[in-house]
């Protein structure tokens, strides 16, 4: 479904994603590791295509399809949903207003048929169940005034009511208490399916007690620097990223060793 | 690519869509302002003495300020001087003969309407709201007129309010904005041609819209029109105004003066949305829209609203204002202000509180692209008599690109110590952020674009009849597309 080959990135004049490669198939999860400052937001964000982050090199192919210039709508009316680590604040933009808007968007866009107010109201009724979520929030403005546990859940519910192919979950555990960190996954596992993919960023492993994942990256330095089943993300809990700054050196050291070739 | 603040800029290049002319033959006073030109007018109008005398005496008034050239200057706009003897004061559509009724206006005229969105045919009327029809400087049509005297509504233009309750017109003309106000208003009393005359008898809660539709066609021409509404004990009115014109190089000017005054307990909700033309991308023609709109709460537990969308005009300079005489009453202000291109505008409001235990609320916002200027300009005002008074105030700003403005000029002055006053303010981008949320969900650059402002917009669409307020989101859509996405 997704193939990430040799992926560069950068903005402005900062180069961020070092020649990532990554194959994501339907039905599987994959979850990316990775201390501060390693580059996973990038990496949501160039697949998602944020401006800014500029390829510089390498292809994002989805569905057969080279989307590496296509834009951000384009690649979300095609299947890809990324949910933010920091979801945006949209005041005076009623929560279920802006679902409509998004879900009508994308179903125009494949000729299928848009909603009524009263029509998305239903479903919005049902998608709330799912994420186990106030319906109080979806007549608020958008993220607007929400606790850090509601825009994460709110998160989920566009992914609930969007059905995408490709969901890219940009630390949908950080500042969850372990209640709703459980309530979050047990949303996630009711979402997955065999015709979709799921990657799940995440700086701590709690979370994939919950969702298991098929297998896992770390990111270190704009690189993946080790891939693995589960087991790779415990190993990360007890021992650190630190064990994985070797891998890191060796790498840098051979393209150093490249680059003077 | 995606929407960014790059592809927002070029905004300011839209097409206005109602700048088109229409042919008919009118009549016209001659250019300039002398005593003579009011007199005509006058006569014209076959007025009543006492009006004659009231324009007279204005001005008299307005030549000495000429002679003091003290037209206002505080403002934060800027034009070239005008040149009041090259207007023309006065420009009628000639008639084909005297009208009875809709059905021997003009045909032309009433195209023209139909193509602004205002049919006058009441089979074709927007439901439940009756229109004056206002074409250069006389009011061509009013609907809906038997339904509304079966409840004693007078709505009516002001011309034929002169013939018919001169009586009501002498009471209250100038009892809210003087002709010594200032420079516009003095102006505008001595040369006003016609306008809207309403009243609204006890007890009686308006069971319409109203709506005056103002249309400048004719060049050259000055439009001076004059509103003047009173609600009596317990009424209620919901009155909407609405204004376009012609796509020219000259400025045209355009000096309005609104008078609106509630008894006990009555309510007006004034709403206004002008869009006037503002000129091309290069700051060349436009309405010089400068207005004074006044609002006096006399009696007690009464209420006056204003709300306004200004996305027309070169210049705007307006500050509906509301005098909060009688005890608790209640003052409101509502703006949205978008200036784009080189459109400037300095308008706010001013909320005199005077009665016991009176409340004002301002919300006001604005946005600016390309070169536009926008300026919030507030005063609020607590007389020593006005015991428990409180005002809220809220002024925020949207700036798409970074060469436009925006300023806030909020002034107080208290002088009861027992005053409640709140004042926010924030100013904000439409920042690729936000976009890129939209865009990520689907939506196009153009779409993410509407929804960001008209959610920033919604504290006053909000206040807008409901017809209002999708017409208000359109017109922000269409003055504010660009070649995003
Ligand atoms: N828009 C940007 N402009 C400049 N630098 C950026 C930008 N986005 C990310 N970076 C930099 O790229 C690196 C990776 O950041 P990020 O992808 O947010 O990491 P993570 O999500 O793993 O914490 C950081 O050094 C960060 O400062
Ligand atoms: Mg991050």
């Amino acid at each position: 479904m997704l193939e990430i080959k040799n992926l560069n990135v950068s903005t402005d004049n900062t180069h961020i994603l070092k020649g990532i490669s990554l194959k994501v198939s339907a039905g599987e999860i994959h979850a990316i590791m990775g201390p501060n400052g390693s580059g996973k937001s990038s990496l949501a964000f160039s697949l998602a295509g944020k401006p800014g982050y500029n390829v510089t090199s390498g292809e994002i192919i989805f569905d057969k399809t080279n989307i590496t210039s296509m834009e951000p709508e384009g690649r979300a009316r095609a299947g890809i949903f990324l949910s933010f680590q920091h979801p945006v604040e949209v005041p005076g933009v009623r929560l279920d207003q802006f679902l409509r808007a998004s879900f009508n968007a994308i179903n125009k866009s494949r000729e299928m048929d848009q909603l009524d107010p009263l029509q998305f109201d239903k479903k919005l009724k049902e998608r709330l169940k799912v994420v186990d979520m106030d319906p109080a929030l979806t007549k608020r403005f958008v993220n607007t005034g929400f606790s850090g546990g509601e825009k994460k859940r709110n998160e989920i519910l566009q992914m609930a009511i969007l059905q995408p192919q490709l969901a890219v979950l940009d630390e949908p555990d950080s500042g969850l208490d372990v209640d709703a960190l459980k309530s979050v996954a047990d949303a996630i596992n009711k979402l997955r399916h065999s015709s979709n993919a799921i990657i799940i960023i995440t700086h701590y492993q709690r979370i994939l007690e919950y969702v298991v994942p098929d297998a896992v990256h770390i990111l270190m330095d704009g690189r993946i620097v080790k891939s693995g089943n589960k087991d790779l993300a415990r190993e990360v809990e007890s021992q650190g990223y630190e064990q994985f700054a070797n891998y890191l050196s060796n790498q840098s050291h051979l393209t150093e060793k490249e680059s003077r070739q | 690519m995606a929407t960014t603040n790059e592809d927002l800029k070029t905004i300011a290049s839209q097409q206005y869509q109602y700048g088109w002319v229409t042919d008919v033959e009118s009549e016209e006073a001659p250019k300039g302002l002398t005593e003579d030109t009011i007199r005509w007018i006058s006569s014209k109008k076959n007025e009543p003495q006492f009006m004659l005398d009231w324009r007279l005496k204005a001005f008299r008034h307005w030549g000495k300020l000429v002679g003091k050239s003290e037209s206002p200057t505080w403002a934060n706009i800027s034009h070239p001087p005008i040149d009041y003897q090259n207007i023309i004061y006065y420009s009628a559509p000639k008639p084909k003969k005297k009208l009875d009724s809709l059905d021997e206006v003009d045909p032309e005229l009433l195209s023209a309407y139909e193509k602004l969105g205002i049919p006058l045919d009441e089979q074709k009327r927007l439901a439940g709201v009756a229109v004056d029809a206002i074409f250069d400087s006389v009011s061509i049509a009013t609907t809906f007129q038997e339904e509304l005297s079966k409840h004693g509504i007078i709505f009516c233009s002001f011309s034929d309010a002169l013939q018919n309750y001169p009586e009501l017109i002498k009471k209250y003309l100038g009892s809210v904005v003087p002709y010594t106000d200032n420079f516009y208003a003095c102006l505008n009393a001595a040369v006003f041609s016609d306008g809207s005359f309403c009243y609204v008898p006890k007890g009686v809660r308006c069971p319409l819209e109203l709506t005056t539709y103002f249309r400048i066609n004719s060049a050259n021409t000055g439009q001076f029109e004059r509103t003047l509404i009173i609600a009596d004990e317990g009424s209620y009115v919901s009155y909407l105004e609405g204004c376009s014109a012609p796509i020219r190089d000259e400025n045209q000017l355009h000096a309005a003066v609104v008078e609106l005054i509630t008894l006990d307990n009555a309510e007006i909700k004034y709403s206004t949305i002008q869009n006037w033309y503002p000129g091309d991308q290069n700051g060349k023609g436009g309405i010089y829209n400068f207005v004074t709109k006044r609002g006096k709460c006399q009696g007690k537990d009464s209420k006056i609203s204003w709300t306004q969308v200004e996305t027309g005009s070169a210049i705007t300079w307006k500050y509906p204002s509301v005098i909060l005489l009688g005890d608790n009453s209640i003052g409101e202000f509502y703006s949205v202000a978008l200036t784009k291109g080189y459109q400037q505008a300095d308008t706010g409001t001013k909320m005199i509180h005077i009665g016991k235990n009176t409340k004002s609320k301002i919300i006001s916002k604005g946005i600016s692209s390309g070169h536009g200027n926008n300026t919030y300009r507030g005063l609020v005002r607590i007389m020593p008599k006005a015991d428990d008074a409180h005002n809220f105030t809220q002024c925020d700003s949207l700036l798409i690109g970074s060469s436009c403005g925006a300023h806030t000029a909020p002034y107080v002055e208290v002088q009861n110590k027992s005053a409640h006053l709140e004042h926010e303010a924030f100013t904000s981008k439409v920042d690729e952020d936000k976009l890129f949320y939209c865009n990520q969900r689907g939506m196009s650059g153009e779409e993410a674009q509407s929804l960001i402002i008209n959610g920033f917009c919604k504290e006053v669409f909000r206040e807008l009849p409901f017809e209002f307020a999708v017409e208000a989101t359109r017109l922000m859509d269409l003055n504010l597309e660009g070649s995003v996405g």
